[in-house]
């Protein structure tokens, strides 16, 4: 085993070798711009983004020509939400979305406002799930947009993407669905799914940081946005600018490996989460799993351990890398809002850990990591003045705290 | 974030973590924080003849906060409780290297020292 262990897959992954090893000659032998119409350079990169658009449109059951290369989900979330909405504003001015939602897609949501648009920010259930009927409600005749993403990237529940797409068709109102952590490791479809823009990236899906892509529906019906970057007119005038030739060919690898290999892939992953859970719930008491049950990511596992702050726990699990929805953790001093939303206690948002498995993680990384939390968070137990507390039989929930 | 190397030596080995007997009327007891900000401190101190004898804490919160409430109970040991009383957090902050983002877990640190003093006091009709 290596130390390091990276079990944090859901903020990046490594480059798969074999994606790597495609990139390589992009960088200094076939290194033309793809804009080149008048030479071999241009004309061999030109080929190579033509080979990855296709390989994009495979996982995603689209055309070739639907695909719109930026520099990852964070631009394909922000161009598919402003783009959209300056294109229909005249249509409405209404957009729906979820508490939940990936920065990019709030933030994105939150500067509309300030220009005039109207956003409903649709709550979520207890197991991070949206409900239809909420969905359904929101809509009004200023919608044009409903904004929800495909898998949630702290609790991995899977969104009921098909289900919304219908609600979406039936109302005529454009979907985007932020893919970006359910492209590669859930089966995705965009035909049956209804979805009209799709934000992905290529970090994620064991490609090149610096790449992603937008998926733009062109027929049934043909969706229009404006671009946020003019320039050169590149990718059919949604976003200008010198293609990442390196990038895209690595983002199409990563996709086509994820096709042939997902079915296998996400076998193994579910197997070495249900291990990694069952493990440690075997091992501690008063650990509560966050997000449903099955609906969920088989890579991901979001769990809170009682009395133990997140940020101490990972201090002691220092050559593991993994992630906490502790405050603690980020500049600002509120938990998790995803926690939150689900109504997970302020406390317990403090207490959790987010284990994010992937291609290049072992089962006996998995039996590694599953002891070392159990005795961290034995060992911070001990150090717990809650969990003092609580064996004493104090209802912690009773105890007036002085809140700072 | 890194942590400075005391931060991490307190969290490793910290000092005088446990519990005295809080019936005990020659302990005071500080319970400060809460648990939905993510960190709450447990600090006793044992005082014989106006001297701090012994000191234990109990903290849930993050590395900082430990190290924090750790390295109060070393610092408490042996003074009198006037002297203990007057520990500043800055001096907790200056010794540890925490950034601006935890100044608060030394904020509760002075507050749990004030409040196990003021703990002790009460029981020992001291006001």
């Amino acid at each position: 085993m290596e130390f390091p262990i990276f079990m944090d897959n859901h903020s990046t992954t490594p480059v798969d070798p074999r994606v790597m090893e495609v990139m390589i000659p992009y960088f200094t032998k076939a290194f033309g711009n793809s804009a080149s119409r008048n030479h071999s350079f241009g004309w061999e990169a030109e080929k190579a983004v033509d080979r990855a658009r296709g390989q994009i449109a495979q996982l995603l059951h689209c055309q070739a020509k639907e695909i719109i290369f930026t520099s990852g989900a964070t631009e394909s979330n922000n161009l598919a939400i402003k783009g959209a909405a300056e294109m229909y504003h005249e249509k409405g001015n209404h957009i729906i979305t979820v508490v939940t939602e990936h920065k990019a897609v709030l933030d994105s949501a939150k500067r509309l406002e300030r220009d005039g648009f109207e956003v409903t920010y649709l709550p979520v259930e207890s197991d991070g799930l949206v409900s239809l009927e909420a969905v359904k409600d929101a809509i009004t005749d200023k919608t044009i947009l409903i904004s929800i993403m495909m898998a949630n990237n702290e609790i991995g529940v899977i969104q009921p993407i098909a289900e919304i797409g219908v609600i979406a068709k039936e109302k005529g109102v454009l979907f985007h669905c932020d893919a970006t952590q359910g492209v590669g490791k859930i089966p995705v479809d965009v035909q049956a799914m209804g979805v009209d823009l799709l934000s992905l990236s290529a970090h994620k899906i064991y490609g090149p940081k610096g790449i992603g892509a937008l998926y733009v529906r062109k027929r049934n019906p043909r969706v229009r946005i404006a671009p946020l970057i003019d320039g050169g007119g590149h990718e059919r005038g949604m976003r200008s600018g010198t293609l990442n030739i390196p990038g895209i060919v690595g983002l199409g690898e990563a996709c086509e490996i994820c096709e042939k290999e997902m079915t296998e892939e996400a076998a193994r992953m579910k197997r070495m989460q249900q291990r990694l859970q069952s493990l440690i719930m075997e091992g501690l008491d008063e650990v509560y799993l966050n997000g449903h049950g099955e609906k969920r990511l088989p890579q991901n596992l979001n769990m809170s351990f009682a009395y133990v702050e997140g940020e101490s726990l990972l201090m002691g699990l220092k050559e593991i890398a993994l992630s906490s929805g502790s405050a603690c953790t980020t500049a600002s001093l509120e938990p998790s809002y995803v926690l939150r939303a689900l109504g997970v206690g302020s406390d317990l948002a403090h207490s959790s850990l987010r284990f994010g498995l992937g291609r290049f993680n072992t089962d006996e990384e998995v039996d590694y990591v599953a002891k070392r939390v159990i005795e961290t968070v034995i060992r911070l137990r001990e150090m717990s003045p809650l969990y003092e507390m609580a064996k004493e039989g104090i209802d912690l929930k009773s105890v007036q705290w002085a809140e700072h | 974030m890194s942590y400075s190397n005391k931060v991490i030596d307190h969290y490793n080995n910290p000092r005088n973590m446990g519990s005295l007997d809080k019936a005990d009327e020659s302990v005071g007891t500080g319970i400060v924080g809460a648990p939905e900000c993510g960190d709450v401190m447990k600090l006793q101190l044992k005082v014989e003849n106006g001297v701090i004898e012994d000191a234990k804490f109990k903290t849930f919160g993050c590395g900082s906060a430990i190290a924090s409430s750790s390295l109060a109970t070393e610092w408490v040991k042996g003074k009198t409780i006037d002297e203990a009383f007057a520990i500043k957090n800055v001096e907790i902050v200056s010794e540890l290297n925490l950034p601006p983002v935890k100044i608060h877990c030394s904020v509760l640190a002075e507050d749990a020292i004030k409040a196990a003093i003021a703990d002790y006091r009460n029981k020992n009709g001291e006001d």
